[in-house]
């Protein structure tokens, strides 16, 4: 801060002295007689100011860069957020307590983004009949959506599917593997590629 | 082990015959358990098909059809190589047969006696007409030559001549009763589900699945043809039933409000989608028609867990059907009505393990039919006796059917994996066309 404050000062004293037409004092060489090294005193000074317009210009070059960096990470993390899934207890639609939070930043999000339109997919674990597990999955996603239009979304940015026990994402027929397929996935269908964070 | 203690017994018997050819009354009350050909559980007529000079192919599909019948008890002769005349006392003392089945090659098709061999005499003959053995129609031409054997002898018709549907890996087949012509029915590269035969045996209806929507869609096996049944061509509408004149068909829809209900649409007329049951908080799907068309089977949320429930055709009068214990009974699931109306079997989780059951509609009363493995999605054959249902007893889901009258259990077919089954009624001579 204090070299940009001095490259600063010398930049000005150098525009300054370029418009009155006199040769600007520098704050720390030695002075030398004007007329012997004049012109090789000139010619330093002119350096050091380009060279400080360089610094200046790479700085600002990387400070740039880094911003760029910070966004995208951040654009990930709110794609990450809209792309979080839920989860349910055994042959209920009802939304988790654990899981409110995740829909609440997903409301949070859609209400920044007004072009945003997002897709829910209801799924259930094989348990059931095939028919049934169609009935829940489609009602599993219903209760996401309605969670979300309570929080301010428009429903008619919201599509409801199921897919039953068709799409299992854990095989294996254990607890566990039930408890993973029992599930509302999301996808952005539109407006997903600049999000800004809600504030 | 009925079947060798019989033999054995009467073996023993025969071959005490000279000693016991002096007390007549004791050989009397011998044949006095197999004569009186009523079917009693445990005890059924033994029935031979005489082997014979050719017709291979025709005579073991008969015989297999007669054994899947499961009304009697099959019983292999040798070969007694000179062909010729039914030997009744050998066939009923040595065999302990009831029934002998003689097939004879005739011009066009094959003649069939049915032999009575405690009254020593032919109960039944008939000629029937069959296609070349290449013909497309062959197999199914037998098979009712097998139904109708079965009739002479047993009373009831059988059921060789029908066929079912699965679905395997997204895809509906189609496969006889006898585990041959397994064919794909539902196009490649697009995704079924849930499938239901018309009464008239050459249309089929099913879901066709794409990215969480489903339309329901009415094939002609004859001519391919394909046209989406009117009110399914948005949301997720699944699980078709034709009503059984073949004009109406049931089905659930799964709407973006949340909540599934059963409709009905007008297939004749390819018109006219209606809701039966009430927009709520509740689910109802997985409708079965009533053979008189005039009350609807289905499965209810409404008390909590999926239960089933009755209504009218027109929506009104719904009632429990199958009686449970709120907190105990598991959740009950996939109704089918049999075709002569008696009963309903659907299948309920015990110990978290669904099983079949069937419940007999005049009493209320529900009996349990399976116990190994987990046994889902049952529908009825067209004899109201056997049933075919899904089953992991062998560690992958296959189709399995049993009889309700015997227990006996067997599978299907081996091959993959199958879901979803549908058992048509008995197919007429239009089937025939369709290989």
């Amino acid at each position: 801060m204090k070299r940009m404050t001095g490259v600063i000062a010398l930049m000005a004293a150098t525009v300054l002295a370029a418009a009155c037409g006199g040769t600007p004092e520098p704050e720390q060489p030695a002075p030398v007689t004007a007329t012997v090294d004049s012109a090789a005193i000139r010619a330093r000074q002119r350096q050091d100011s380009i060279d400080a317009e360089n610094r200046r210009r790479a700085e600002e070059e990387a400070r740039r860069a880094e911003a760029e960096r910070n966004a995208s990470g951040a654009a990930d993390a709110l794609r990450n957020d809209m792309n979080a899934m839920i989860h349910f207890d055994y042959n209920v639609a009802d939304i988790r307590t654990q899981d409110q939070a995740t829909l609440d930043r997903k409301a949070a999000i859609m209400n920044a983004n007004s072009a945003l339109r997002v897709r829910i997919s209801g799924h259930a674990d094989e348990r059931g009949s095939d028919e049934y597990n169609l009935a829940l999955g489609n009602r599993r996603a219903a209760s996401a959506k309605r969670y979300l239009m309570n929080r301010g979304v428009d429903g008619s940015r919201i599509d409801v599917i199921s897919f039953g026990e068709e799409r299992p994402i854990a095989m294996g027929g254990t607890e566990d593997a039930f408890a993973q397929n029992r599930r509302d996935e999301f996808e952005m269908t539109a407006g997903g590629d600049a999000l800004v964070a809600p504030q | 082990m009925t079947r060798s203690l019989i033999l054995a017994s009467l073996m023993a018997v025969a071959g005490a015959a000279p000693l016991l050819g002096q007390n007549p009354e004791q050989e009397r009350a011998q044949d006095a358990i197999r004569i009186g050909i009523t079917y009693r559980p445990g005890t059924r007529p033994g029935l031979v098909v005489v082997p014979g000079p050719g017709l291979d192919s025709v005579r073991a599909i008969i015989r297999r059809d007669l054994d899947y019948s499961d009304q009697f008890q099959m019983i292999d002769v040798p070969a007694s190589g000179a062909g010729g005349q039914v030997n009744y006392q050998l066939y009923r003392q040595q065999f302990a047969a009831d029934h002998a089945v003689e097939l004879m090659g005739a011009p066009g098709g094959v003649m069939v006696r049915l032999h009575d061999l405690a009254a020593g005499k032919i109960r039944n003959q008939q000629t029937f007409a069959i296609p070349a053995a290449t013909a497309p129609g062959f197999r199914l031409a037998v098979h009712r030559i097998s139904d109708e054997i079965v009739r002479w002898a047993a009373g009831t018709e059988g059921y060789a001549a029908s066929r079912l549907l699965y679905l395997t890996d997204g895809r509906i087949w189609r496969i006889d009763s006898d585990d041959a012509n397994v064919v794909p029915v539902s196009p490649a590269g697009e995704r079924a589900l849930s499938n239901a035969w018309a009464p008239d045996g050459h249309r089929i209806a099913y879901t066709h699945f794409d990215a969480g929507r489903g339309t329901i869609v009415i094939e002609d096996l004859l001519t391919g043809s394909r046209t989406t049944v009117a009110g399914t061509g948005t949301d997720l509408n699944f699980a078709p039933a034709f009503s059984p004149d073949g004009r109406m068909l049931a089905y659930a829809r799964a709407e973006e409000t949340g909540a599934t209900n059963v409709f009905t649409s007008n297939v004749a007329s390819n018109c006219c989608a209606q809701r039966l049951t009430v927009r709520g908080f509740s689910d109802n799907l997985s409708p079965t028609y009533s053979p008189d068309g005039r009350r609807l089977a289905f499965v209810s949320t409404r008390s909590g867990p999926p239960q089933i429930y009755v209504m009218s055709v027109d929506g009104t009068d719904q009632e429990l059907l199958a009686p449970f214990d709120y907190g105990a009974t598991g959740p009950s699931f996939a109704p089918d009505w049999s075709p002569d109306g008696a009963t309903v079997v659907f299948h309920r989780e015990v110990s978290r393990s669904p099983q079949i059951f069937i419940l007999d509609v005049a009493s209320g009363r529900v009996k349990q039919l399976t116990s190994v493995g987990r046994n889902e999605d049952a529908t009825w054959a067209p004899d109201s006796r056997h049933i075919a249902f899904i089953s992991d007893r062998t560690g992958r889901r296959q189709v399995w059917i049993v009889d309700t009258e015997t227990g006996r259990v067997r599978q299907l077919h081996t091959a993959g994996n199958a879901r979803l089954p549908s058992w048509s009624r008995r197919l007429g001579g239009a089937a025939d066309a369709n290989p």
